[in-house]
């Protein structure tokens, strides 16, 4: 399984990069966030959770989206813009989403996941199902994360808050804004929800926390809360080249970036060749290649859709 | 003969019974029966899970109410004043109203927000407004605004029925009103003629039309014959019905509780203006001044379009243009 997360994640690494080649070379328009050195989350979290469980997402969405299973191919075609698009283009990516993989939403506005999220579990309670949140660091300063935080444990709903704290809202070092920001989990606890602090580096560390606060969420214990510790490789969005950042702290994350990470306890733990990673890794760059080749050949939708709906 | 508090009541009991999928939620709903008594009973009758009281959080409750719709049920959402509002259009304007799109038609968002609107009560500047022209330019949501028990029966069953979010405005002064209740359904973005008239239309919603009735009672006895259009409906708006109106009177005043920048009554002058321009001889707007709703009984009343004023307007209008 690990060999697999390690694809999955290295496709979302390799998806983000294809990304942003196309917007340096202007086929993607306005603007993007990339989720480059999250990606254990994403997948982490992903397989933690079974198919009818619904996710809420944020503007940083493409890896969670993947990480449900959509297609590559649409979700490239929706950040083009055009008609094969998972929302036909009328989304791109600060709102694109997935319904047909219950990933429910990518929310422009910070705060807004949580408050969906928070519907989706009252709307699921008592069927088995479950709701994720996923949200930033910044999000935690929001009205919609304390409203939801004591809405969630009054009603003992099935939702899991998914904090991805990534050091940074946007621009901002979060310590610079927040009161006690060393414990962002800490937030929670005063509500009286279970909590647990991740290494969100380690897909590993990430599956097993995951898996045991869906499970918990699943059997009726009422909301969960995971602080993921992770960081971004890359700036805020598309205009951001990150230069706040102080001297070696990006490096310093690197060292622990999520595909080293499972790629080493892949050899040093688990014995597999290097040949086979090699080639897991080439067929996910053989399958993106033909994805996004394949996104750009769709048609962009046309004018007169907009007569038809109005 | 039913107050318009029952005919609410009797419409969200009606929706509860015949679909299993709709719930209420908002503060004070259920064991306090609503602030208004527009819930009073339905606790008892449908339980805890069907009808919530929820903290004073109106970003939590909306987000919610959303995210339960994607879901497929059928929130009705109270938001206790309109005022409050404020607090949920993030989650109105930014998730409810555009899911559907941004979806390529994929979700639909079958929610519905109540809330009491409206001046004349002494609330102040904070309790008294109408949101519907806040969300008048939000193109996703609609707009309904009842001024009868009947009506307000029938649009809210449709407006629960609807699978697109509605916002559902209930005046203040109109909550104690008798009227007959049939029990129809009245479709969205209907206006009604509630009198006939051949000299002017006069247009209004709400609170407004009972003041355009009788209005139109103290220019009758002068030999002016007044058609009073309720618009029930900002979006989608039944321009038609006005325009017919027009065709035969060619004179229209707006009657709009609330300021004339960027009020609804501009607007359907506007496009009126912008459609049947040539029908027009006058059209005006009897609207409140630009200022936040006074507390003051003295003021307030000054501030309100009453009958008085709305009969001194057509005067003046009749008189000299």
């Amino acid at each position: 399984m690990l060999l697999r997360a390690h694809a999955d994640m290295y496709a979302i690494r390799r998806f983000e990069e294809h990304i942003m080649r196309l917007f340096l070379r202007g086929e993607i328009a306005g603007t993007t966030h990339l989720c480059n050195g999250q990606e254990a989350v994403c997948v982490g979290l992903g397989y933690a959770l079974d198919e009818d469980d619904v996710v809420a997402g944020t503007y940083r969405g493409h890896g969670h989206i993947l990480a449900r299973g959509s297609e590559e191919l649409r979700l490239a075609a929706e950040l083009l813009g055009r008609v094969d698009g998972l929302c036909g283009g009328r989304a791109g990516s600060l709102n694109v989403f997935d319904p047909t993989r219950n990933y429910i939403g990518s929310f422009a506005i910070i705060g807004g996941s949580i408050g969906a999220a928070t519907g989706a579990a009252l709307a699921l309670k008592g069927t088995g199902r479950v709701a994720v949140a996923d949200f930033g660091d910044g999000t935690t300063n929001q009205g919609y994360f304390f409203e939801c935080l004591n809405f969630a444990k009054v009603y003992d709903l099935p939702l899991v808050f998914s904090l991805e704290n990534n050091g940074y809202m946007e621009y901002t070092p979060i310590g610079n804004v927040t009161a006690r920001p060393d414990d962002l989990a800490g937030r929670a606890e005063a509500f009286g929800i279970e909590t647990e602090r991740v290494d969100g580096m380690d897909v590993r560390a990430v599956y097993e926390a995951s898996l045991r606060a869906v499970e918990r969420a699943r059997a009726g214990e009422g909301p969960q809360f995971l602080e993921y510790r992770t960081y971004r490789f890359v700036g805020h969005s598309r205009s951001d080249p990150g230069d706040y950042r102080p001297e070696g702290e990006l490096e310093r994350w690197q060292e622990r970036d999520p595909l080293t990470l499972s790629r080493r306890a892949l050899t040093d733990e688990l014995g597999t060749p290097d040949e086979d990673i090699a080639a897991r890794e080439q067929e996910v760059d053989e399958r993106l290649e033909r994805a996004i080749d394949a996104a750009l050949a769709s048609p962009f939708p046309t004018p007169e859709e907009l007569e038809v709906l109005s | 003969m039913i107050e318009f508090r029952h005919a609410i009541i009797e419409a969200l009991a009606d929706e509860l019974a015949a679909d299993p999928s709709v719930f209420l939620l908002g503060e004070d709903v259920a064991a306090a029966g609503g602030v208004f008594k527009t819930t009073e009973g339905l606790l008892e009758r449908f339980g805890p899970d069907r009808v919530i009281d929820t903290p004073i959080s109106e970003l939590a409750m909306t987000g919610a109410a959303f995210g339960s719709a994607l879901m497929g049920r059928r929130p009705v959402l109270e938001i206790m004043f309109g005022d409050f509002m404020a607090l949920s259009m993030d989650s109105l304007i930014n998730q409810s109203a555009k899911w559907r799109f941004l979806s390529n038609d994929q979700v639909t968002v079958p929610l519905t927000v109540r809330t009491a609107v409206g001046a004349g009560g002494r609330f102040g500047a904070i309790h008294s407004q109408n949101p519907g022209t806040w969300l008048h330019n939000v193109a996703g949501i609609s707009i309904v605004a009842p001024s009868t028990p009947g009506d307000a029966y029938g649009l809210l069953r449709s407006a629960v029925q609807a699978d697109h979010p509605v916002l559902f405005l209930e005046h203040k002064r109109l909550f104690s009103m008798k009227g007959e209740l049939d029990r129809g359904l009245v479709e969205l973005g209907t206006a009604a003629v509630v009198r006939e008239g051949a000299d002017l239309t006069m247009v209004s919603m709400m609170k407004g039309v009972h003041d355009a009735l009788q209005a139109a009672d103290v220019l009758a006895a002068e030999g002016t014959d007044v058609e009073v259009i309720d618009l029930r409906s900002l979006r989608p708006l039944d321009l038609e019905t006005v325009v017919r109106s027009v065709e035969k009177t060619g004179r229209i005043v707006c009657v709009e509780e609330g300021p004339v920048t960027g009020g609804w009554a501009a607007g359907l002058v506007g496009q009126l203006a912008a459609q049947a321009l040539d029908l027009l001889e006058d059209a005006t707007i009897v609207s409140a001044p630009d200022l936040p709703v006074p507390f003051s009984p003295t003021l307030e009343d000054a501030w309100l379009p009453g009958v008085e004023r709305i009969v001194a307007h057509v005067r003046a209008r009749l008189a000299g243009v």
